[in-house]
């Protein structure tokens, strides 16, 4: 049987996109780890260039001789693993972050090329017309948490299982936040395909990072949040948990982790390109049609992979600006600062647009345009300055100082009963009545 | 400790700021920071190509050498003290009669092992008549054990080396025997 000529093109774009990807993320890796350096005053990786010559290229064969080298190490298997589990697990993660980009675009589209059997324009798209693209990719992106949680799981080890456990808190607590923000994208754009929702930013010129700005910081947290990068990688936590759920891999099994987990972050920032940053669009040099030349589709290629590129540098930047934060703080921060925000923004979209005819009508199109525009800064800003003057995410687990105990005795006793402290109970520091009388009714209702 | 020790000094943290709520501005100057190393000036110091900077080469503790004195003789009177004093016991000094007037015993082997040497300069501080110094020379590199403990004469070598570069110490620091 003959692979008919959609097959076969489906097939070239896997290929190209496959490949692009792998080259890409070991390049980006190589780039991460310059922006390491350079952000420590450091040189980073400059050495390795072409093998068996002085010629250096600015460490460019790094990626070559790491892959290489990771490749070669012995790929060993602890005794006391789950077998199977064990190896399924970094397939799971990798496989899930690959067949992501099945439904991302990363491009606008070819001119017509004329042949038959051909769909005229060609998209920068594996599966064009797939009619529920943003519904994929979460699924799959959720399915990829599951081989982070069996990897740590089959490790039988507590690192791993920690990192694990870690690791499906944090992402159940985020995808929340990540879909709030992209449901005001779905909202505007009307669509669940990626490429309808780059093309409607490019038709009104306005990005959606513009429009719904409370949504884009939201999801921009909630994608750190997912690609488990620095502010929030403690899934891996290498102070605190000596690698997380991948503590027990090694050889190549470790590299189909890393790479999966690099792929997150490529799509991640593929994802913000696409639904806030406006996608191949750029004022006044990529135009916005389908009708386009091969030049034209060519630097509609490049302003995507420039923005995509730039998204991820920023990741990088973010790695060496924030310390990670506390577990409670992170959950703090999804459930009582995203989650409104999230909604806040909702409703907001909500209203513009179940109005927008009638601002139309009352104002005309443009002016109606930017009620549209500053409506969602309002709420960005009230949204902001409130989330920050109730700080809901700051804890404070500070010990507590002996004094205050004396003045507030109730607190007192609750500590007393909570940490079991002799300190607490401690005659000469609280007031005894006081805490005895406080801790009575609070051991009854424990019975 | 008791948190009700009267040794304990409590703080108070500062309560947190307009911007520190807001958090954004603190996003941008953690950022600016950041984005002022990316493209700042860097520190390493690419060694094959580039030599690290020696301080003071006077205070630097490299390798060993054995001083001569003003007719080319070893200074060293095999007093044993260096060998004495050096806690990593690498120093092996077999001593025999002077053939000279002025001093009653010399080195006839001396040896220092430089993979035991923790360079601390002990042997330096020891030495009553300024005869083991070290140097600022950095990159001891050998093929084997045995070519990494200097001889005598290997010693000797160094100083002849170092001697332009790096006067004695007891001289050029305005010290006296």
């Amino acid at each position: 049987m003959i692979p008919s000529l959609e097959t076969i093109a489906a097939l070239v774009k896997i290929g190209l996109l496959v490949g692009g990807l792998m080259t890409a993320a070991a390049y980006l890796v190589l780039v991460e780890r310059w922006m390491a350096a350079w952000v420590q005053d450091r040189k980073g990786p400059n050495r390795v260039g072409i093998p068996l010559t002085k010629i250096r290229l600015f460490g460019l064969g790094q990626p070559l001789a790491d892959g290489l080298k990771i490749i070669l190490k012995e790929d060993f298997t602890p005794s006391h693993v789950d077998r199977v589990l064990y190896n399924a697990a970094p397939l799971v993660i990798l496989a899930a972050s690959l067949a992501i980009f099945a439904a991302i675009p990363f491009g606008s589209v070819l001119p017509p090329l004329g042949i038959d059997g051909l769909p005229d324009p060609v998209p920068f798209l594996v599966a064009p017309g797939f009619s529920v693209g943003i519904l994929w990719v979460f699924a799959l992106s959720s399915i990829a948490v599951y081989g982070v949680l069996l990897g740590g799981w089959a490790s039988n080890n507590k690192y791993g299982f920690l990192g694990g456990l870690r690791s499906s808190a944090q992402l159940v607590a985020y995808e929340i936040p990540l879909g709030l923000g992209l449901l005001g994208v779905v909202l505007a754009s009307g669509s669940l395909e990626l490429d309808v929702v780059m093309t409607q930013q490019a038709n009104t010129g306005v990005w959606y990072a513009f429009a719904q700005p409370l949504g884009f910081i939201v999801f921009l947290v909630a994608a750190f949040a997912e690609a488990a990068r620095l502010p929030f990688d403690l899934p891996e936590a290498e102070q605190e948990l000596v690698g997380g759920y991948h503590t027990e891999y090694s050889g190549i099994k470790l590299l189909l982790f890393l790479v999966a987990e690099f792929l997150h972050m490529v799509t991640a920032a593929f994802l913000i390109v696409i639904l806030f940053l406006g996608g191949w669009h750029l004022w006044g040099v990529t135009g916005s049609g389908d009708d386009i030349t091969w030049a034209m589709a060519l630097i509609r290629f490049g302003v995507f992979s420039a923005k995509v590129l730039a998204v991820i540098l920023f990741f990088m930047l973010v790695r060496w600006s924030w310390p990670r934060f506390r577990f409670d703080q992170l959950m703090n921060l999804a459930w009582k600062v995203m989650l409104p925000l999230g909604i806040a923004n909702l409703v907001i979209v909500a209203v513009v647009e179940e109005f927008r005819p009638q601002l139309v009508e009352a104002l005309g199109s443009s002016a109606a345009g930017w009620v549209a525009i500053l409506l969602p800064w309002g709420v960005f800003f009230a949204g902001w300055i409130t989330a920050g003057m109730l700080t809901p995410s700051g804890t404070d687990n500070r010990p507590i100082r002996p004094n205050v105990l004396s003045d507030d005795g109730v607190f007192a006793a609750e500590h007393a009963l909570v940490a079991g402290n002799e300190l607490f109970t401690d005659t000469s520091v609280a007031d005894d009545s006081v805490s005895t009388e406080a801790a009575t009714p609070a051991s009854g209702s424990d019975a | 400790m008791k948190p009700t020790d009267p040794d304990v000094h409590w703080i108070e943290e500062r309560p947190l700021g307009l911007t520190e709520k807001l958090y954004l501005p603190l996003v941008l100057q953690g950022l600016t920071t950041t984005a002022r190393h990316l493209v700042g000036k860097k520190v390493t110091v690419s060694y094959p190509e580039e030599r690290p900077a020696v301080g003071n080469p006077l205070i630097y503790r490299g390798v060993h050498r054995l001083n001569r004195d003003e007719e080319g003789r070893v200074k060293c009177v095999a007093c044993f003290l260096c060998a004495t004093a050096c806690p990593a016991h690498c120093i092996d000094i077999v001593a025999t009669e002077s053939p000279w007037p002025d001093r009653e015993k010399y080195p006839e082997s001396f040896q220092i092992d430089e993979l035991r040497c923790i360079f601390c300069g002990m042997c330096e501080e020891a030495c009553p008549v300024d005869a083991v110094e070290l140097t600022s020379f950095l990159d001891l590199t050998g093929k084997s054990r045995e070519e990494m403990i200097f001889d005598k004469e290997k010693l000797l070598s160094v100083y002849d080396m170092t001697k332009d570069s790096e006067p004695m110490k007891s001289e050029s620091l305005g010290g006296t025997l």
